[in-house]
């Protein structure tokens, strides 16, 4: 980048009247703050629009089925709905996306297996940021024989491959309900956070704002929520949103497995799982699952893009 | 006319001998960047010339436009964001924004190179010094392996590197400051190029290596009789090596000058400006002198002259018409050669 | 250098006993017992329960279990199925290779076409193909492998009968392709996004720069100059991508019926048997060590501002 850019010319904000005389106006020239900023630059991002309207949706799915769907997912009719094919004319009814193999309405299963596709994936993410910033902060800040312990732990929990340990994990309980399926999740996921974490708060730690509010006489509870904390959680805050979509697609493989969730549970794993037996004859019963669960993971992935770049536009 | 007669609309001669053309001339070039922001206009009309063994120094802030022009004749800008709407560069009379990428790729580094700045910055870290210098003989020259490396450690013997043959296969980082600096040098040299550019060759280095390295890089350059232009912030290093200076404010060249007349009579409120901000020794206990305000946006360059908002002896022709470069006079109107002005008041300001 | 991979070695021992004690107790707090869903719903004696308990060290505190665990591993035995009373070594001998291949095929498609991608993207940032190739990763990344197994399965198999929908012969490396693409598409969306930002962000690097005023050639400034330095996060990645990799297959066996390790960890899981389950975690633990460990060194060549510290 050539330095006549990176000096005055980056940061003017685009309503600028034209006769400012001296050239950089002083209030432009104080930065925004870091999240400001990033807010600014999210609303014009069409990827950050798309993906939390999607969200939203999803969310009020979860929360109020009722919304959109009057069907039950659960009512079975084999006689007359045996593998139905999709009426696409008939928008958000019961046939709309046809039937399954026990003869239950598809779009009715689509609407109440958000639920859990969203319980998991919020429960696991919120856990794992939660464990993993402790132990990253934890690590990083304090440093010696705790960062060792606290590493070589975190070296051994993602020693484990991810979806295998999870297997083995959920194989251990008898009864597999959302709650289990978070927790057995968690337990494998925090390493990713934890490094992060560790990684950003080493750095910080080492700022002159910092060592700045030592020499002030800054007690370390002081030091760590009022400074490294903040700073820290940037990157965080991005890794857990990216990995948000993924716990969403795990619990669909190990539901589709039959090791997560099961019946009664509706969850979009099961129904894939479900479908693949009439693969060749009826391919909507696996495919409408299927396309349910990759626009759930794209629209949190996109959404964590978009936090991303906004939050750090070099990254990109 | 005849047939014989070369004029300067025909590209002149390569040849080195009976060539009227300077080494290199930079006629009204202009460089913008196209950003979200809108167009930052980097370079507004900058003309210079260089000859074979001239220094040039070419003098300003960060955001003046001195290293955008630099890197607008080396061809290294960033095209986009990058543009040249207007301007020719001359190198040896024939105009290098026509020539083909080919072309140019084979001017850079064997007649015209360049030095960095950040010489850490500016190696790749992953190879060895011996193998970056003698790549230039490799490219170029169609060298072996085994004779670019020779040919690499008689280079960093003569930038002064000591034990040059046990260290050629060092890496980057192994170096200091300063002998990273002279395998920069080294690199430009490789080639015996006609046109040396060094931006900012000495800013990232202690005082005591600064000295060191500039004292070389003007050494060597009389010893091949090459033309330099070298970029600085830094009136200090300039004294001593050049032989000319441009001082250039918001991408246009304010003032040239000889460069101890410049020091002993600026023509330019802004030049006046920056030899009143050197510590001097003789002013202890005095508050030293500071430009007001801030170096321009490139968006919205003021109109009139560029420097109007922070001239303490702005009037109102200064906010409204852009000064043409003057020539700079005597008081009785004997000739001051190569000496320009963009003020207003260029008069007052030399002779006021 | 050798003081180094002593002391790489070295860490990774209590990496390896941590990761083998936590799968070993998740196997040992399995509900059921293995012996007894042996006899499925006879009745039986449970004198004879016992005996065979004790001739398998199932009776045994739960951390001296653990330590005939390891000390038989270092002798090459990874204990014995109770179904079927074969070594569990051969069992894993049988299926390993298969799930290997499997994962090396998709290793290489993952490195070959995620590079190429991410370099052809990266040298033109913010272009189309640099936008369709950001898009199409983040499509990839969020299909699940299962979901994109199933497409493939019908469009390729079903559908345009390209290829059998199964793999009958695990030899045949024509049948695996489709496998393979399916396990390593994650892995490949990942390396080219992975290449595609460390390429476009040392294009503007000052050493770049250099090499452009040096006069070099394109080719040779992307080559040599950009590429080593671009790839070396792209390396680290791919060191423990191998281990995500082999853990990915368990899904895509299960889809194409490829008798590998994956779908003997599915049976010994559904059959509650521990051992399989304990010996193939282990042997992915080992792998996935000793494939971080030719990575750090692997980094050390390729950068030598790391130091052997």
């Amino acid at each position: 980048m050539p330095e006549a850019l990176d000096t005055s010319a980056k940061k003017l904000p685009a309503g600028e009247p034209a006769t400012v005389p001296v050239p950089v106006d002083a209030k432009a020239e104080k930065t925004r703050s870091l999240w400001s900023d990033a807010w600014h630059d999210l609303r014009r991002s069409p990827m950050f629009v798309i993906s939390a309207v999607l969200i939203v949706l999803l969310l009020v799915m979860a929360a109020f089925p009722g919304l959109f769907t009057g069907a039950s997912p659960r009512d079975a009719d084999l006689s007359n709905h045996y593998l139905g094919a999709p009426n696409w004319s008939h928008f958000f009814q019961a046939d709309w996306l046809g039937y399954d193999g026990q003869g239950r309405s598809i779009w009715a299963r689509m609407v109440h297996g958000a639920r859990a596709s969203i319980i998991v994936s919020v429960g696991v993410t919120a856990l794992v940021t939660i464990l993993g910033t402790l132990v990253g902060v934890l690590a990083g800040y304090f440093g010696g024989w705790l960062d060792a312990i606290l590493f070589r732990l975190t070296d051994v929990f993602s020693g484990i491959p991810f979806m295998l340990g999870a297997m083995v994990v959920l194989t251990t309980f008898a009864e597999r309900t959302v709650w289990v399926v978070v927790l057995a999740l968690a337990f494998l996921g925090w390493t990713t956070i934890a490094r992060v974490a560790r990684g950003s708060v080493i750095t910080i730690k080492q700022a002159d704002y910092v060592t700045a509010a030592k020499a002030l006489g800054a007690s370390t509870s002081r030091i760590l929520f009022r400074h490294i904390l903040p700073n820290a959680i940037a990157p965080v805050i991005v890794v857990a949103t990216i990995a948000l979509g993924g716990y969403i697609a795990a619990e669909a493989t190990l539901s589709y497995l039959g090791i997560g969730l099961a019946e009664p549970t509706v969850s979009w794993g099961i129904d894939v799982s479900a479908g693949k037996d009439q693969l060749r004859n009826a391919p909507h019963v696996l495919m409408m699952p299927s396309v349910m669960v990759s626009i759930t993971v794209l629209a949190f992935l996109m959404f964590g893009e978009a936090v991303r770049n906004a939050l750090d536009p070099k990254m990109r | 006319m005849t047939i014989i007669d070369n004029t300067s609309a025909v590209p002149a001669p390569r040849a080195d001998d009976g060539n009227s053309a300077p080494l290199l001339e930079v006629r009204d070039l202009h460089v913008e960047f196209h950003t979200r922001d809108g167009v930052a206009r980097a370079v507004n009309g900058v003309n210079y010339t260089v000859d074979a063994g001239e220094t040039l120094a070419v003098l300003g802030e960060s955001g003046s436009g001195k290293s955008v022009t630099a890197q607008a004749i080396m061809g290294i800008l960033d095209m986009p964001p990058g543009r040249i709407p207007q301007g020719e560069i001359l190198f040896r009379g024939q105009d290098m924004l026509k020539m083909s990428a080919e072309d140019r790729r084979k001017i850079r580094g064997s007649k015209i190179a360049m030095i960095f700045q950040d010489a850490l910055s500016s190696l790749n870290p992953v190879l060895t010094v011996g193998y970056q210098l003698g790549e230039m003989f490799r490219v170029h020259e169609g060298l072996s392996k085994k004779e670019a490396k020779a040919k690499a450690i008689e280079l960093m013997d003569q930038v002064k590197i000591p034990a040059a043959a046990a260290r050629v296969n060092d890496y980057p980082h192994q170096f200091s400051g300063g002998m990273r600096q002279r395998i920069m040098i080294a690199m430009a040299l490789a080639l015996e190029p006609d046109l040396i550019i060094a931006d900012e060759p000495t800013t990232a280095l202690d005082v005591t290596v600064q000295a060191q390295v500039m004292d070389l890089l003007a050494e060597l350059q009389r010893e091949y009789h090459m033309g330099l232009i070298l970029i600085t912030h830094d009136l200090g290093v300039v004294a001593d090596v050049a032989d000319k200076i441009a001082v250039m404010y918001a991408g246009r060249i304010v003032e040239t000058a000889p460069v101890h007349e410049l020091y002993k009579r600026p023509a330019h409120p802004y030049t006046r400006g920056l030899l009143d901000s050197i510590p001097r020794l003789d002013q202890k206990g005095q508050e030293l002198y500071a430009i007001q305000g801030l170096p321009p946006n490139l968006l919205k360059i003021p109109t009139g002259c560029a420097f109007n908002p922070r001239c303490p002896k702005a009037q109102d022709i200064c906010r409204t018409d852009t000064p043409p470069l003057y020539d700079v006079t005597e008081r009785d109107g004997g000739a001051l050669p190569g000496r320009r002005s963009a003020c207003h008041f260029w008069k007052e300001q030399i002779h006021g | 250098m050798g003081r180094y991979v002593a002391r790489r070695l070295l860490q990774m021992i209590p990496v390896f006993l941590g990761s083998t004690l936590l799968i070993f107790s998740m196997m040992y707090a399995l509900p059921g017992d293995p012996v007894r869903a042996l006899y499925g719903e006879q009745a039986i004696d449970q004198a004879q329960i016992a005996e065979i308990k004790r001739s398998l060290g199932l009776d045994k505190p739960f951390l001296l279990q653990y330590w005939d665990y390891l000390t038989g591993l270092f002798q090459g035995d990874f204990g014995t199925q109770i179904a079927s009373q074969q070594p569990v070594a051969d069992v894993i001998a049988d299926a390993f290779p298969i799930t290997a291949r499997l994962t090396i095929f998709a290793f290489l498609f993952t490195v070959v076409v995620g590079i190429t991608l991410g370099v052809v993207a990266g040298l033109r940032p913010d272009t189309l193909v640099d936008k369709s190739l950001l898009a199409l990763t983040l499509l990839l990344i969020s299909v699940p492998s299962f979901v994109l197994g199933y497409a493939f399965q019908y469009f390729f198999a079903f559908q345009l009968g390209w290829v059998d929908p199964n793999v009958n012969d695990p030899e045949n490396y024509g049948q695996l392709l489709l496998p393979a693409i399916v396990l390593g598409s994650l892995s490949l969306a990942y390396v080219a996004r992975l290449t595609r930002t460390s390429i476009a962000e040392n294009l503007r690097a000052d050493y770049v720069r250099t090499a452009v005023a040096k006069g070099l050639p394109r080719r040779r400034i992307v080559g040599v100059h950009l590429m080593r330095n671009s790839l070396i996060p792209v390396v680290t990645f791919l060191g423990s991508d191998l281990g995500a990799l082999m853990g990915g297959a368990v899904v895509t066996e299960g889809i194409f019926n490829v008798r590998g390790v994956g779908y003997t960890v599915y049976e010994a899981l559904s059959r509650r048997e521990g051992s399989t389950v304990v010996g193939v975690v282990t042997l992915i633990v080992i792998i996935y060590l000793v494939c971080s460990l030719l990575v750090d060194l692997l980094y050390a060549v390729l950068d030598p501002r790391i130091r052997y510290a």
